[in-house]
């Protein structure tokens, strides 16, 4: 075996691939090879390190270079200078990670990453994803051997339930419970399954971990068969994460040739095996009953519970169903002990939690903290705060089913409880951060929007009650409302949220629910005064001239596609508000800053 | 019509791998989507007795999930990230402007057949945000005054 003297890690995860790692990998083999270096300088293809908004990330072991930003033109001198004198070449480092004194800084010590703690996403970055030799380096698959080889099921049961873990996709539901009551029932066939069809927008945590970490959910779910008696697993995956599908099927390949899926497990006598399946498209398909009537081959649709699927799930039979970084934490909370994991977080929420941190921050991308972290932390902390100077409006957690915390809640300790204590909720863990140019009466528009979309139609207060509510928002935002639209809002989202079937219903109304209660204000400014505070809703917005900064150019009157501005050269314009369509083509192409929105 | 016949057989194929597997409808029609780019209402039907099961239920999964179309899509399909990562940052703006560049609204094709344009679930690249995908290719990090440059790229 060769000697390594250094590892070339390029994030191979979904954003970075986007702005092109793949030449990156490309050049560096190429550079590599002309300096004779390939046999010592190993580049690693991994998965995501979080810090997206850097993209496309390059870390260089053993020093913990962060280059940031990378370019192909750029690997030449890196070869050159880093990896062939060994000087790190600063001018491409991440700006923070290097030290006032010019000393570069461990990655532990940069703002994004002193306050995380990586659990599920531990090998994340660090590992070769498709290499199953690696996952087992870093003590891969020693929980399912520790499992089946020395302890009992209901062992297994009482330290997962010990731990205090809760369900990550949603509802936190107590995951030990859960694999309690599937090992309860009696049958002869039962299941484990896997929610990989992380459908809340702007939400990416699930995606990272199969495509950084594919086997830890394979492991997982083994240990998940073995403690309720299952032989046949299933990950549903949604289709539009082509690498993590990959990823996922070359995993499950070698962990087949290893025998750590198959038939007599280590020895042992237990079978478990697993199979991909594809979503197509449907955000339904992440509630439970809906997903696995989606897998059996229907239209994806939810069913009243009980019976839950714990008793009759998949196929009629007895199955378990839980996402992907709540099995990410699984193997390490065997191999480390409940208490080690129960010592994290807060009362009723152990652990960690994997946000991602989105919209209007500086920092973009994944972000790993203990329960009880307060929002404020991950948005300045971490996050770095809103970009060009704009100030914080709220955070919407837990996509279309959460809601809207607003600047007064910054210090609350982020955990299951406290979030549905404000109006909001956990959900899979998307965190999108606006700012004061976020009109939030539009953004409960666009959740609303999504639902409706969404929605599958088989109850009526989703299936009717949503529209209802967009329709409403859809005229307030276009400065349609009417006194008691307010009203009518609550009055069906308290109907809805008790009538319908599935948690998408229930939870459809949160988003409006949670900007009624802390921005109130903005709603009854588009309502009564026809006004948009955030200067965001198109129809409410006003453009003006101002005389003593006209010149008279002409520019906007030739620009105007309404032709409602007039006026004569070098004297100021005027707009016709009447017939104005609002496009802003005018404000654009004035040179003088002349023309005002309000 | 032999090319057609090509399809059916790859179709055929790929069916007899999967009609014993529990819940084979959808992966069978995912397949029959990949060769035949889209499902109309003859390979349903074939699907359908192909797995012996009514052909309304092949219509009904088909017309349920986004994912299956019913029509022929264009040769470049444009995806517009709609995530809230990309709406807060303007994705609104550049879908608004694609639908002027290319005279159709979201969810149809031009009628040259070249660009099918479609509002899509997030893609998960919100680093990047707004986000475009058009096929394979991702732009990222764009204002709606770049939308003419990209789409003239394709012609």
């Amino acid at each position: 075996m060769d000697l390594i003297r250094s590892h070339v890690m390029v994030c191979c995860g979904t954003g970075c691939s986007s702005s092109n790692s793949a030449a990156i990998i490309e050049e560096f083999e190429k550079q590599l090879a002309a300096k004779g270096l390939d046999k010592e300088v190993r580049v690693v293809h991994t998965g995501c390190f979080g810090l997206c908004q850097a993209g496309p990330v390059v870390i260089i072991y053993p020093e913990g270079a962060f280059y940031a930003h990378m370019k192909p033109e750029n690997v030449e001198r890196i070869v050159e200078e880093h990896l062939v004198k060994g000087r790190v070449v600063k001018e491409f480092l991440y700006k923070e990670a290097v030290e006032e004194d010019n000393r570069i800084k461990s990655l532990e010590n940069v703002e994004f990453y002193k306050k995380q703690k990586r659990i599920a996403l531990r090998n994340c970055g660090v590992i070769d994803p498709e290499n199953i030799e690696e996952y087992i380096a870093f003590d891969g698959y020693k929980a399912l051997g520790k499992v089946l080889t020395e302890m009992k099921p209901e062992e297994v049961i009482d330290l997962v339930t010990r731990s205090g873990l809760r369900g990550r996709g949603g509802a936190g539901f107590l995951t030990g419970m859960k694999w309690k009551f599937a090992a309860a029932s009696v049958s002869d066939k039962k299941y484990v399954c896997c929610n990989a069809d992380e459908g809340d927008p702007g939400a990416f945590m699930d995606r990272s971990v199969l495509e950084g970490d594919p086997h830890v959910v394979i492991e997982a779910m083994a240990i998940a068969a073995y403690a309720i008696g299952a032989d046949q697993g299933y990950i549903y995956c949604r289709a539009e994460y082509p690498i993590a599908v990959k990823r996922l099927e070359i995993a499950i390949r070698q962990a087949r040739e290893y025998g750590l899926l198959g038939e007599d497990i280590f020895g042992t006598g237990f079978n478990f095996d697993l199979e991909v399946r594809l979503g197509a498209g449907a955000f339904v398909c992440g509630e439970e009953t809906a997903l696995m009537t989606s897998i059996e081959g229907h239209r994806g649709e939810p069913r009243p519970r009980p019976p839950f699927p714990a008793v009759k799930g998949l196929f009629g039979k007895p199955t378990i169903l839980n996402n992907v970084e709540t099995y990410a934490n699984i193997p390490q909370i065997i191999n480390n002990g409940w208490e080690w994991f129960a010592a994290m977080g807060t009362e009723k929420s152990k652990g960690t939690k994997v946000f991602a941190l989105g919209g209007k921050v500086n920092n973009i991308g994944l972000v790993e903290v203990p329960m009880g972290t307060t929002l404020r932390e991950i948005v300045y902390d971490i996050g770095g705060g809103c970009p060009n100077g704009k100030k914080f409006k709220a955070a919407q957690t837990g996509g279309p089913s959460g809601g809207c915390i607003p600047a007064s809640h910054l210090d609350v300790k982020i955990d299951y409880d406290n979030l549905t204590a404000i109006g909001s909720m956990m959900g899979s863990g998307g965190m999108i951060v606006m700012d004061e140019d976020n009109c939030m009466v539009d953004i409960a528009r666009f959740f609303l929007d999504f639902t409706v979309d969404e929605s599958c139609g088989k109850c009526a207060p989703c299936r009717i009650g949503t529209r209802r509510m967009l329709e409403i928002l859809e005229r307030i935002v276009e400065g349609k409302g009417e006194d008691g639209d307010i009203e009518k809002l609550e009055n069906l989202a308290k109907t809805i949220k008790a009538t319908a079937m599935c948690g998408l219903g229930q939870s459809a109304p949160n988003p409006v629910l949670s900007t009624l209660k802390y921005f109130r204000h903005e709603y009854e400014a588009h309502i009564y005064e026809k006004r948009c505070p955030a200067g965001h809703c198109k129809k409410l917005l006003t453009y003006k001239i101002n005389a003593t900064k006209c010149r008279g150019c002409t520019m906007c009157a030739r620009n105007c596609p309404a032709g409602c501005i007039s006026g004569k050269v070098r004297e100021p314009h005027v707009i016709d508000t009447t017939k104005c369509l609002k496009c802003g083509v005018c404000m654009e192409k004035c040179k003088f800053d002349a023309i005002t929105r309000s | 019509m032999s090319f057609e016949k090509e399809k059916y057989a790859a179709l055929q194929r790929e069916i007899d791998k999967l009609k014993n597997e529990p819940g084979a409808l959808m992966p069978v029609m995912q397949k029959a989507q990949e060769i035949f780019g889209y499902l109309p209402e003859d390979v349903q039907r074939y699907i359908a007795k192909a797995l012996d099961i009514p052909a309304s239920d092949v219509y009904g999964v088909a017309t349920f999930y986004a994912q299956f179309n019913l029509e022929p899509k264009g040769k470049y399909i444009i995806s517009v990230c709609m995530g809230t990562a990309c709406y807060v940052k303007g994705s609104q703006q550049v879908l608004d402007k694609l639908e002027e560049v290319l005279g159709v609204p979201a969810g149809h094709t031009t009628p040259d057949g070249l660009f099918t344009l479609n509002a899509t679930r997030c893609l998960g690249a919100c680093g990047l945000a707004p986000v475009i995908m058009i096929n394979e290719d991702v732009y990222g990090r764009l204002t709606p005054d770049q939308v003419p440059d990209i789409i003239s790229m394709y012609h």
